[in-house]
């Protein structure tokens, strides 16, 4: 529907405030929408920064950066683009669980996606610190920046990380910055409140750097990356990657008798920060005084660059004085005359209350402004492009008056991730974990490209040849498990040999290979290679096909459950409901429904002090409402 | 005058059943409860019920249309929210018995209170947050309760002790399920992580404290319920005689004249504090007589509905095949076999009985003298209770909800625990024992967002 609305002075259609991973996923996904976009960031030099741990990926991130590719996003290929290392992670697990996690080229990352967005079509970057959000007749309408012009749009996207009165801490010195030795951005917060929006501040950490040249790397663990062909993006042809090496080293005793000893220097004493830190990142400080009697804490030395002397220390996140960090590194084996080259810092940091928004990141308040990243208070350059791709595509549909994008937690991580930052409490910078799915068996890494391929093809980021290819592998799963239904295997002393070959009991009857790979020892390719069968269909079908088959209990059960949520999930509740007027609620429901307005039954039913028994009272009344 | 039924107005009831105690309670709950027993209640020191204290209790008269006082009575008052319901509770206890409390609860509603439903008052505490599902669940027991003992079995519902109970199986099963799941998600972090042979034995520790559970269960039903004996036997062996000597009177018809009962007769009656219904059929044999050919029909039916037989076979005869067709139908029940009239001298047996039925419950007994009806008692006991002695005080009864869900439990961790003898990695049986733990949350109502998460975080040092 045309409103008939028409902004004066309109420059562009989305504006992006930020160009971190997902202020870069946001003005990519709506440039390629082929709309008007504007990136304003304070640094242009700055584009797509890992400021803190140098690698992509990991148990659950995984599925997020997937999941981004499969729908149209770009993290997978520049990942995959600037890998120097990949590995495999929970490999003895199942293909759920399974995870990559690459090594990143910090610098070359930072080059290669300013390279692309600054080749894509319809995307203007400019630098500048947004001060001000102008908002017209309830909408987002444009921005100011510091030094004074305006910009106009329809739709703007706040992906400002920890920049809001970023406050860095170190020992017992702090001061107003974004990152370490970036301007902060001090006003956009006072002006969000003004707008009515609620803020809280969390805080994070990140480790020193060293010069690696003075690491002594000779008694330490040395830790590879895969020697197979590997990718992120389902895109992309698998390759070997340059296999830079992590090394392993421990703290010790002495070290920690060292932090013990300089304890008052730690914001656990000197109450320098009192904010929330993830808790999956505490500082070393933290576990030491936590955990009295574990004896050693791993230190893993990640590279930061092919071309970089400095090296990540994984495990030694601290805001001590840089003094007491060079210390404090050097009672480690291997880093006895190691230089620290960057300290360790904590930064603090306004965020959003992400309840505020909606499933598509759109702000319920403000129409067309959206947010994503850091800023809604989630951790992680992973969670990051996830939101900011389903904030760019929604602030797109918007103005192009299509239905939304909204990722359902029954679909994919995404999904997880959005559901839970709007509908429960944050008490730390949320980070995604697999065990944050109920689904975690069918959402899987290996069918990122099955489940989310459509959405993105109808969102319009997926090509025509794209979802082809990703139809034609369903199909084709679904000829393999026919197939392997069909192909039945006598019980001939012949076959019988061969299966004992792999690893297996005797068929005492005709039996279908379907049935064989119901067999926990059984691996599909083993058995089509004895079978000779193994050209009929390409590795990864047949390996699609041996998880469907294999662990099928499994994936039905969490289907019907998945299903089950879709009932409620897509129960949608008036905006305007009353809570206070429903009769047999509790007070505690009516108070935490009234605060977390949530979108759907399904998204009430999460929220916390909302019980099953408040849910059917609540359903009933809508059902009454509805007629 | 027509009253909306809604959850906001104001219920009253009879709090204590009719006929079972001289003191009656008529229970208000609501918003009108205080303005309503204002109308009818005069204190003898004048004060009133608006100007109470919570939790204090007044003497007084309930005064009606006329002006006239019907009874004195004691008037308490409990304030929301820290009433039953959390709301407003008045209880006026009565003497005048069971008249004097319907007049006074009509009363009640001629001033604004509406008849509450049964249970209601404790759908208000569970809807308003006071109690959780399995205290609820206990309340509406008590409200059935028929025994004394099952009054003793709710009262510990209700003081949370299933509840309890079931928290720490649940406690126990996200203990394990913390386990695997670190695993997982955190498999770059140094963590201690439980072989699975160790994980797998205390959830075999699980499973067992939860077929207690279920097999207590069983037993509670017994209780709450009264054992259902019957007894069966061919015409003339002494049935109708030993449920005289169990009942200790002459309930049944005794005479020699083979046939005699002809209808089912029930008698209850305690053996060592567990209710007993005893059943005496109609001899079981083929026969002409429609009436008797009715009884035995019933007979049969009697002895399908029953817990526990008590097959009875007359010594001075033999064993022939109406004896064994009436053993085939009871053989797969709980049984006892009383061998009867024993002081007229055996010809048979109990090697002759041995020969069909095993020698477990083989008892002698007199019934017309009232020998080895002391160890008969004993024998129903054992067979309830395994010959194990059975406290009703220490154990914890479950209901059929929280049955059902306890055996959907057992086949997960055993599905769980299958799984890990396979070797099948940690997200299988976790798949599982998310669900199980899930079930668990659902008896108490208390389902945790994140727990799991937090468990994690609080027992393993995260974080590289
Ligand atoms: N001596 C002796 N006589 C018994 C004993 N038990 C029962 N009798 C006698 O056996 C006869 C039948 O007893 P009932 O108790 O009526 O037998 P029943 O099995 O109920 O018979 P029906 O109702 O006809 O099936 C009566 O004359 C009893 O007095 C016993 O233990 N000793
Ligand atoms: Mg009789």
């Amino acid at each position: 529907m045309n409103t008939g609305y028409r902004k004066k002075n309109k420059h562009y259609d989305v504006i992006v405030v930020g160009a971190g991973h997902a202020g870069c996923e946001a003005a990519l996904a709506s440039a390629r929408l082929g709309l008007k976009t504007l990136i304003l960031t304070i640094n242009l030099d700055k584009i797509a920064l890992m400021p803190c741990n140098p690698s992509i990926g990991g148990v659950g991130k995984t599925q997020l950066v997937l999941e981004l590719d499969a729908a149209g996003g770009q993290m997978a290929k520049t990942a995959d683009e600037t890998a120097i290392q990949m590995r495999i992670l929970n490999r003895s697990r199942g293909p759920a669980v399974q995870a990559l996690r690459a090594q990143i080229d910090k610098k070359e990352y930072e080059i290669e996606m300013k390279k692309i967005l600054e080749n894509t079509n319809n995307l203007v970057l400019v630098q500048g610190t947004v001060d001000n959000i102008i908002v017209e007749n309830n909408r987002a309408a444009g921005v100011t920046i510091e030094s004074g012009p305006a910009f106009y749009s329809d739709s703007i996207i706040v992906t400002s990380g920890t920049f809001l009165q970023g406050r860095i801490i170190i020992g017992k010195k702090d001061y107003a910055a974004g990152r370490m030795g970036e301007y902060p951005s001090m006003k956009l917060t006072n002006s969000l409140k003004s707008l009515g929006f609620e803020m809280d501040r969390f805080q994070t950490a990140t480790p020193p750097r060293l010069d690696k040249r003075t690491i002594d790397f000779s008694g330490l663990q040395i830790q590879a990356g895969e020697d197979i062909p590997v990718s992120f993006s389902s895109w992309n042809k698998e390759k070997i990657f340059e296999n830079i090496p992590s090394f392993l080293t421990y703290t010790n005793e002495e070290t920690h008798d060292f932090i013990r000893k300089n304890i008052e220097f730690s914001p656990i004493k000197s109450g320098m920060v009192n904010t929330h830190g993830p808790r999956h990142c505490p500082s070393i400080d933290r576990k030491v005084i936590n955990y009295e009697n574990k004896k050693r804490h791993p230190v893993f030395i990640e590279p930061e660059g092919k071309y970089s002397n400095e090296a990540y220390l994984q495990g030694l996140t601290t805001s001590m004085p840089a003094n007491i960090q060079q210390l404090m590194i050097n009672t480690v084996p291997g880093l006895e005359k190691a230089r620290i080259v960057r300290p360790g810092y904590a930064v603090e940091y306004d965020y959003l209350l992400p309840g505020q928004l909606k499933h598509t990141l759109e702000s319920k308040k403000v129409k067309n402004l959206f947010f994503a990243g850091q800023i809604i208070g989630t951790s992680g350059y992973e969670e990051a492009a996830a939101l900011g791709f389903v904030a760019g595509i929604n602030a797109s549909l918007n103005i192009l008056q299509k239905p939304p994008f909204i990722l359902k937690r029954n679909e994919c991580y995404i999904g997880v991730l959005i559901d839970d930052i709007i509908t429960k409490e944050l008490y730390e910078p949320y980070r995604i974990y697999t065990s944050r799915s109920e689904y975690r068996l069918i959402l899987r890494p290996d069918n990122a490209d099955i489940r989310l391929c459509k959405k993105g093809y109808e969102a319009g980021l997926i090509k025509d040849i794209q979802y082809k290819k990703v139809l034609e592998k369903i199909n084709n799963i679904n000829l393999c498990i026919k197939f392997l239904t069909l192909y039945k295997i006598n019980p001939t002393v012949k076959n019988n040999i061969l299966l004992k070959e792999i690893g297996t009991s005797a068929v005492n009857s005709t039996t279908s290979m379907y049935s064989l790979l119901k067999r926990p020892e059984i691996n599909i390719m083993d058995l089509v290679k004895i079978f000779a069968q193994a050209e009929k269909f390409n590795d990864k079908i047949f390996k699609q096909a041996e998880i469907n088959i294999k662990y099928k209990g499994y994936i039905e059960r969490e289907l019907s459950e998945a299903r089950k949520l879709a009932n409620i999930d897509n129960y949608y509740i008036n905006n305007e409901i009353d809570y206070f007027k429903i009769n047999g609620l509790t007070h505690e429901a009516k108070e935490k429904l009234t605060k977390t307005k949530p979108e759907t039954l399904g998204q009430a039913s999460r929220v916390a002090g909302v019980s099953p028994s408040d849910i059917s009272i609540l359903m009933i009344y809508l059902k009454q409402y509805e007629k | 005058m027509i009253v909306k039924k809604t959850a906001k107005d104001t219920i009253a009831a009879l709090a204590t059943r009719a006929g079972e105690s001289a003191i009656c309670i008529i229970r208000l709950s609501g918003s009108a409860s205080v303005k309503i027993a204002d109308r009818i209640y005069k204190a003898k020191n004048g004060r009133p019920v608006k100007q109470m204290q919570t939790f204090s209790a007044s003497y007084g008269f309930i005064i009606d249309k006329k002006k006239e006082t019907l009874d004195q009575v004691i008037l308490t008052l409990m304030k929301a929210p820290k009433s039953y319901t959390r709301e407003d509770i008045v209880e006026i206890n009565c003497h005048g018995g069971i008249f004097a409390a319907n007049k006074i609860l009509e009363l009640c509603i001629d001033n604004g209170a509406r008849l509450a439903e049964p249970g209601e008052f404790t759908k208000r505490a569970f809807l308003n947050g006071r109690i959780d599902l399995s205290q609820a669940e206990a309340v509406i027991e008590i409200i059935n309760a028929k025994t004394e003992e099952s009054m003793k079995i709710a009262a510990k519902n209700i003081n949370g002790k299933t509840g309890e109970k079931i928290k720490n199986l649940k406690s126990s099963v996200l203990d394990v399920l913390v386990e695997l799941e670190a695993s997982i998600d955190f498999i770059e972090e140094d963590l201690e992580i439980t072989p699975y042979e160790k994980i797998r034995k205390k959830i075999e520790d699980i499973s067992g404290e939860i077929k207690t559970l279920i097999e207590d269960e069983k037993r509670g039903e017994i209780i709450k319920n009264g054992l259902k004996i019957v007894i069966a036997g061919k015409p003339n062996v002494g049935k109708s005689s030993l449920l005289n000597a169990l009942a200790k009177k002459e309930k049944a018809i005794v005479t020699h004249i083979p046939g005699t009962t002809r209808d089912a007769i029930e008698e209850i009656l305690y053996i060592d504090g567990i209710p007993v219904i005893l059943t005496d059929t109609a001899g079981i044999r083929k026969s002409r007589n429609i009436i008797e050919k009715i009884g035995v029909g019933k007979s049969i039916r009697h002895i399908e509905e029953s817990d526990l037989v008590i097959m009875v076979i007359d010594c001075t005869g033999t064993i022939d095949k109406t004896d064994l067709e009436i053993y085939k139908k009871i053989k797969d029940k709980n049984n006892i076999l009383c061998i009867n009239k024993t002081d007229l001298g055996c010809i048979i047996k109990k090697s002759d009985i041995n020969k069909f039925a095993s020698a477990k419950n083989i008892i002698k007994i007199s019934a017309k003298h009232g020998k080895g009806i002391g160890r008969l008692e004993e024998c129903i006991k054992n067979s309830v209770f395994d010959g194990k002695e059975f406290n009703i005080e220490d154990r914890i009864f479950i209901n059929n909800r929280q049955k059902n869900i306890l055996k959907n439990v057992l086949t997960l961790l055993k599905s769980a625990n299958d799984a890990m003898k396979i070797n099948m990695s940690e997200e299988f049986p976790v798949s599982d024992l998310k669900i199980a733990n899930n079930l668990l949350g659902e008896i108490t109502g208390q389902i945790i967002a994140d727990e799991v998460l937090d468990k994690i975080f609080s027992k393993f040092c995260i974080g590289k």
